[in-house]
């Protein structure tokens, strides 16, 4: 490709671009992100190149291996365009069908089609699925339409022309001042408002200036900015390159943790295109301004998504975070001044940019505008990640686009924010989902996570598994965080056990407050989140526990037993040979079976398999 | 200057100095473990905690790291610093029992026992201030030890846990561990740091005839500092 030395030229080839492409031409777009590689979907992907090679049908179908959809739970995925067909749980056996009735004779294969488990209605199109319906995909919804290994694909959906508008049509001043007018806050967990840390940044001492890019995302169950990242680089390379510009920066990172190696790639060769292309590097499209961009892979440590974390190990120490008394915008990565956001933050700019502050602030609530990519995880029908409009309430996520819980069972609570959230309760279902809300009831919006959970969950098994995870994950730096979390899950787990003391709830207050108070960084400060929401919402599952050694939910094994229910239990014998300790006996078909108590280890393997709920658990 | 309150003591003070800094030179105590004033500060103890207030609102800073700032009002001793301060004094005291320096500092602050089994890391001696690590990089130079591992696990190491080879044995971390929980011994002519698994063969002074320091130390310091060969022949006692 040639270099671009103007504005101008880009727009040229983005018009030759489009008049190239044939939009009436059939396309294929299957997803190979990270969750349909689960599914298979590059052996899929050969089958459609050879069934259409196979058809000489070449010249006449596009075959395009695309980024995540969001829909994850139905993979592999599968769009055909023009008409927006879309299929889903596509297997290799149904690529020669795909080909020879959809693309050649226009048939539907219905099969293939999502159907509501609630109505048993079935959709044709995407946009019309209950799950994508309610969504505002703003960012998410260029992934299927585009190869992210194509920059043509990116500039023909109108890429990196906010960046071409804001180089030749407005100042650095002006760009900050659009951005602030958005209302965007930072999506990465805090919520600062992204204009006003540009502006610092802008405004702080120094010759050099860095942006960084946060993709080290390690919640569990998150993987927004991984769908971004490999779905669809430039947008976020088009952010950091309009924000460099506001900002004054010549160079860029984005920090990947080690665990995305599609994200990694996917980034890497964005960067050379747009190095090519002459949108990064030396003079852009003739600008005199020059930026690049630079990839760096995290090790892997949950700390280092910590602003501070991230950039010490971006120098190559350990990342340990520090105090933020001097503002990373001041003194950052080097010292220098340095402006970090996270990958969707920077995803949405090149929207506000095109369309204006205007336009973005009128999606969200007073607080928070625009839309939120949520990853909807847990005990609902529909999961996967589903993008927003802020102040959308938790039961419409839960229910209209999750399509509600699982089985037929009651919700209980969804924890939002990743490990660090809380957890909240049906009464505030109506809840509007925005960043000052989820304070409010002493959850956060963190990255992002939202993880369902129904009756059949312990509340304090779920705080001890949170807690659990941020002891391994902290960084051990400062003492309340280290210790209060060690001590917090030894005496959880002796609540789950029925060790549990009467006082033990007021401790958990009492090191849940120093953490919050003390801590040097967001992770320890946020930490007891989960146990102070658990207690704040369900205290009566901590109390049954440790006054009564009875866990409610059935699910801490030292506190529940196992029994048949004689009048529910065929004889069937299913669940004798799966019992690993042979405590189950058969009698005889028509009989219940018998369990022995003393045998029992509780592994709920019977519960499992027996369809006739003749398996109790007290 | 700047004009700061510290304890309802109107103050002044330099620029760029840190609560801590101001406090203790005006006479003010504030508990600390992982602060010297010779090396970077670090705010891991979380012991210095003062309370900050701006436009009625408060909040907890750590006061070895925060500048000082024109009209700021600190509490070293106000109720929540206090609260937090004893929390901090019990996980400590459960993490290392038996170490004299923590139960002192303990038993001022009014904490006897902790709330928690306190037979986590029985015998244990280390608090992880890191003093040991930061004395031996920003004072020494050398960076022989490093913190490894994260969480509960922890811990000053030397590198792979194994000797440490750029240990010149000059005992700063010795020195400077609060908690004397770095074991070093000198015997004949020989110094161990069991620690670092590291043994050095020590000078002998060539007029009173005594051990005074590590050969490889007065090696190092001699490099460093392009003294003549014969510089460390004779210990400073003798010079």
């Amino acid at each position: 490709m040639v270099r671009l030395s103007s504005p101008q030229q880009l727009e040229g080839l983005r018009k030759s671009i489009v008049e190239r492409k044939d939009r009436s031409k059939p396309c294929i777009a299957l997803c190979v992100g990270t969750g349909c590689l689960a599914y298979g979907c590059t052996d899929i992907l050969t089958a459609f190149k050879n069934e259409v090679e196979k058809n000489r049908l070449q010249d006449k179908v596009d075959i395009r291996a695309t980024g995540c959809p969001g829909f994850c739970e139905r993979g592999a995925l599968l769009t055909i365009y023009p008409q927006g067909i879309f299929y889903q749980r596509v297997k290799m056996e149904d690529v020669p069908e795909i080909i020879s009735e959809t693309i050649l004779k226009g048939n539907i294969i219905e099969r293939l089609l999502y159907t509501d488990p609630n109505t048993g209605e079935r959709y044709t199109k995407e946009a019309d699925v209950p799950f994508y319906k309610r969504q505002q995909r703003l960012l998410l919804d260029s992934n299927n339409k585009i190869d992210p290994t194509s920059i043509e694909d990116y500039l023909a959906i109108g890429g990196y022309a906010a960046f071409a508008k804001a180089l030749s049509h407005m100042k650095p001043e002006q760009i900050i001042q659009e951005i602030k007018r958005s209302g965007l806050r930072g999506r990465g967990g805090g919520g600062f408002p992204t204009g006003a840390k540009w502006e610092s940044t802008r405004e702080a001492h120094g010759d050099i200036k860095y942006v960084i890019c946060n993709c080290d995302e390690g919640d569990p169950g998150a993987y927004m900015d991984r769908s971004l990242m490999e779905g669809n680089p430039h947008s976020v390379l088009e952010g950091m390159i309009i924000g460099a510009y506001a900002i004054g920066a010549n160079l860029g990172y984005v920090y990947i943790r080690h665990e995305y190696p599609m994200a990694v790639e996917n980034v890497t060769i964005a960067i050379k295109q747009a190095e090519e292309l002459g949108l990064l590097g030396e003079d852009i499209l003739g600008s005199g301004f020059g930026f690049k961009v630079k990839v760096s892979r995290g090790g892997g440590a949950f700390v280092c998504g910590e602003s501070t974390a991230l950039m010490a190990s971006l120098e190559g120490k350990v990342g340990e975070p520090r105090a933020k008394y001097i503002h990373t915008s001041e003194k950052g990565l080097y010292n220098r001044p340095s402006d970090l956001n996270n990958v969707e933050t920077w995803a949405n700019i090149p929207h506000i940019i095109l369309k204006g502050a205007d336009w973005f602030n009128k999606i969200g609530t007073k607080g928070s505008k625009g839309t939120k990519i949520f990853s909807l995880v847990g005990k609902v029908k529909n999961t996967g990640l589903v993008e927003v409009p802020m102040g959308m309430t938790l039961r419409e996520i839960v229910y209209d686009i999750g399509g509600g819980i699982l089985g037929g069972n009651k919700f209980k609570a969804v924890q939002t924010g990743g490990p660090s959230g809380g957890f909240i309760p049906e009464s505030l279902l109506d809840l509007p989902v925005d960043f000052d809300e989820l304070t409010r009831v002493g959850s956060m919006m963190g990255s992002g996570a939202m993880i369902v959970t129904d009756e059949n969950t312990c509340m304090v098994d779920m705080a001890k598994y949170f807690v659990g995870f941020l002891q391994e994950e902290a960084c051990g730096k400062c003492l309340p965080c280290r210790e209060g979390l060690k001590r917090m899950l030894e005496i959880l787990t002796d609540i789950t056990r029925g060790d549990g003391r009467k006082e033990d709830i007021e401790l958990l207050e009492r090191i849940a407050a120093t953490l919050k108070d003390a801590s040097l960084c967001a992770l320890g400060g946020t930490a007891a989140n989960p146990v102070m929401t658990t207690i704040r919402y369900f205290r009566d599952e901590y109390e049954a526990h440790i006054n009564e050694r009875r866990c409610p939910a059935g699910v801490c094994k030292e506190l529940i037993t196992y029994s048949i229910i004689d009048e529910k239990c065929p004889g069937c014998g299913l669940c004798v040979e799966p019992c690993p300790t042979k405590a189950i006996t058969f009698v005889a078909k028509k009989k219940p079976v018998i369990l022995n108590q003393k045998l029992c280890i509780k592994c709920g393997t019977c519960c499992d398999i027996c369809k006739m709920k003749a398996v109790g658990v007290k | 200057m700047i004009n700061l309150t510290i304890d309802g003591r109107s103050l002044q003070a330099e620029e760029e100095k840190t609560i801590l800094e101001v406090s203790r030179d005006n006479g003010i105590d504030i508990p600390t473990l992982c602060y010297n004033e010779d090396l970077e500060p670090y705010g891991a103890c979380r012991l210095c905690l003062v309370e900050i207030s701006r436009n009625n609102r408060s909040r907890l800073v750590t006061s070895c790291l925060y500048p000082v700032e024109e009209g700021l009002v600190v509490k070293t001793n106000s109720d929540r610093v206090l609260t937090n301060r004893k929390m901090l004094m019990e996980l400590l005291l459960a993490r290392c029992s038996g170490v004299k320096v923590i139960e002192d500092m303990a038993r001022k602050m009014g904490v006897e026992k902790p709330s928690f089994r306190p037979q986590y890391l029985d015998h244990n001696e280390c608090i992880l201030c890191g003093l040991c690590v930061r004395a031996c990089a920003e004072v020494v130079g050398t960076s022989a030890l490093s913190l490894v591992n994260r969480g509960v696990n922890r811990e000053v190491a030397s590198p792979f846990l194994d000797t440490a080879s750029d240990c010149i044995g000059c005992g700063s971390c010795v020195y400077i561990c609060p908690t004397k929980c770095i074991k070093m011994e000198d015997s004949g002519d020989t110094r161990t740091i069991r620690n670092w698994k590291v043994n050095f063969k020590l000078k002998k002074c060539q007029k009173c005839g005594n051990y005074f320091a590590p050969e490889k130390q007065l090696e190092y310091i001699r490099t460093k500092l392009k003294l003549p060969e014969d510089f460390f022949d004779t210990c400073p006692n003798c010079k």
